[in-house]
């Protein structure tokens, strides 16, 4: 198995509203050892800066991290977008930020990120929305199904606000729609996953 | 393989496109574009496309070649001029508490804002030096690759629509005034007192290529080098070093690093969480 070329080489995540519960569980349910990065951008209030990736990390099973600009990308880490910077891939290696103006009203923007990782990792990524009241991360997610990625969104009808996967939904081909236990499951196993949709 | 499409919300640019544009800018202006960060070079130079309804990069590049002032309008577009007053008050509550104090002993010093944009930044430090007691003994440099910026930030008025913004920054700095006592308001705009800024010397300076022109005790160079590859990082960093005194500080933006970097090592942190730092090594 450990010959056989891995499906994806990147996570990206992003939520809004509604989305901290689901992200904390898969956190806390992702393998210790999990052999590419996530990259998380969730949306949150400008007055509510710290604190929101301490409280990822009490219960996540691999450390959190907020990149600074031009940080390495490494496996088995979670990276927290910074509030108030676009988080964006630079290569394969590399992070970078910027401060350029909101997209879809927000910084740091799901699009960006999803855009960048899309035109970086090309087919190499795995792309999950989550629950949110915006229309953010839809073009994101598009542009990861042009470029041959993989991508899930939390079912509407689980998410606690539906506009976000729904837009997805609207938008592109989606490949898996998972209610939140599900999505646990799916990245408790995420490693066998990684393989097993390599082969299918 | 040079491709790129035209649909509104997918315009395709290429690496190499990116790569033969920065070249023609650098040949027809000497504007060097060449190690910016990619990612965010690419989103603006397809934010200049929609904006101009542009079809291709190549036409932009004519566009560009053909027409000075479609050119100066360009270097606006592309170059991030988002800034605020106080921006990260802690930072600036660090400068009045930790660094002036440190600087006061000086007979004079000197300051550069490095990438000053719009000049709030400038305005702050002058109102930080008032209150302290020490605006007689600074003079100040104020630079930007942008002159339009430069021009704004000689006028020191801003929208009103900042006010709110403005107000609560400052009075996390550990004010000893109140902001009304600097400025005016008037037709919806904020105008800051000139005399304010009346030491600072404002210049068009280009970190990608020009030299360095001045010695300093204090270089504030923040959320610009985020917009540059690490290559680019590494001649800043090498300018901004040559540019201070032995003990002069730099101070960085606040999710800027200066660790990976090929003289760090001649830098000491002197606040790591408000990313400033000491040069202690020439
Ligand atoms: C985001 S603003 C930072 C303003 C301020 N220092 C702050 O932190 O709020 C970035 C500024 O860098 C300027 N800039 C971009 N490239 C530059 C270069 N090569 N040399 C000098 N300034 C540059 C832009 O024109 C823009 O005004």
């Amino acid at each position: 198995m450990a010959n056989e070329k891995k499906m994806w080489e990147i996570i990206v995540i992003g939520g809004s509203a509604g989305s901290f519960s689901v992200v904390s569980k898969i956190l806390e349910k992702v393998p210790r050892n999990l052999s590419v990065p996530i990259v998380l951008c969730l949306h949150r209030l400008k007055d509510k800066r710290e604190g929101f990736k301490e409280a990822l990390e009490i219960k996540s099973n691999i450390p959190v991290r907020e990149p600074c600009d031009k940080d390495k990308i490494e496996k088995g880490v979670a990276y927290l977008a910074p509030s108030n910077y676009h988080l964006l891939i630079e290569s394969k290696e590399i992070f970078a930020l910027s401060t350029t103006e909101l997209v879809q009203y927000s910084r740091p923007s799901i699009d960006v990120l999803f855009e960048s990782a899309a035109d970086t990792y090309k087919g190499g990524v795995l792309g999950l929305l989550l629950s949110g009241a915006n229309r953010d991360g839809a073009l994101g997610m598009s542009r990861i199904k042009s470029k041959g990625g993989f991508t899930i969104v939390q079912d509407p009808k689980d998410a606690s606000m539906p506009t976000m996967p729904a837009a997805a939904i609207e938008t592109t081909t989606i490949d898996l729609v998972l209610d939140t236990s599900n999505l646990v499951s799916f990245f408790a196993n995420i490693e066998k996953n990684l393989f097993i949709h390599a082969a299918s | 393989m040079i491709s790129s499409s035209i649909n509104e919300n997918d315009i395709e640019v290429e690496l190499e496109e990116l790569n033969q544009l920065s070249q023609a800018i650098l040949t027809k202006y000497g504007y060097d574009f060449t190690n910016y960060a990619q990612s965010s070079f690419k989103r603006r130079i397809i934010m200049v496309l929609k904006k101009n309804s542009i079809k291709s990069v190549g036409l932009l590049i004519q566009k560009i070649v053909q027409d000075p002032k479609f050119f100066e309008q360009f270097v606006t577009d592309i170059t991030v001029n988002t800034t605020e007053l106080f921006r990260d008050p802690s930072f600036f509550r660090v400068v009045r508490e930790e660094l002036l104090p440190i600087l006061s002993n000086r007979p004079e010093f000197n300051i550069w804002h490095a990438a000053c944009s719009t000049g709030e930044e400038v305005i702050s430090m002058a109102i930080l030096l008032k209150e302290e007691g020490l605006w007689e003994k600074a003079k100040i440099y104020a630079t930007d690759i942008n002159t339009a910026v430069l021009k704004k930030a000689a006028e020191a008025r801003y929208p009103l629509r900042n006010w709110e913004l403005f107000k609560q920054n400052y009075s996390n700095t550990n004010p000893k005034g109140k902001l009304e006592d600097y400025c005016e308001i008037k037709d919806n705009e904020i105008q800051f007192d000139k005399d304010l800024i009346k030491n600072v010397r404002f210049k068009q300076h280009d970190l990608a290529v020009d030299q360095h022109f001045f010695k300093f005790d204090f270089i504030l160079c923040r959320n610009v080098m985020i917009y540059f590859n690490q290559k680019l990082q590494n001649r800043v960093f090498e300018l901004l070093h040559n540019s201070l005194f032995l003990g002069g500080y730099l101070a960085l933006g606040a999710k800027e690093s200066l660790i990976w970097c090929k003289i760090a090592d001649k830098f000491a942190a002197f606040n790591e969480n408000e990313k400033i730092y000491k040069k202690i090594k020439l």
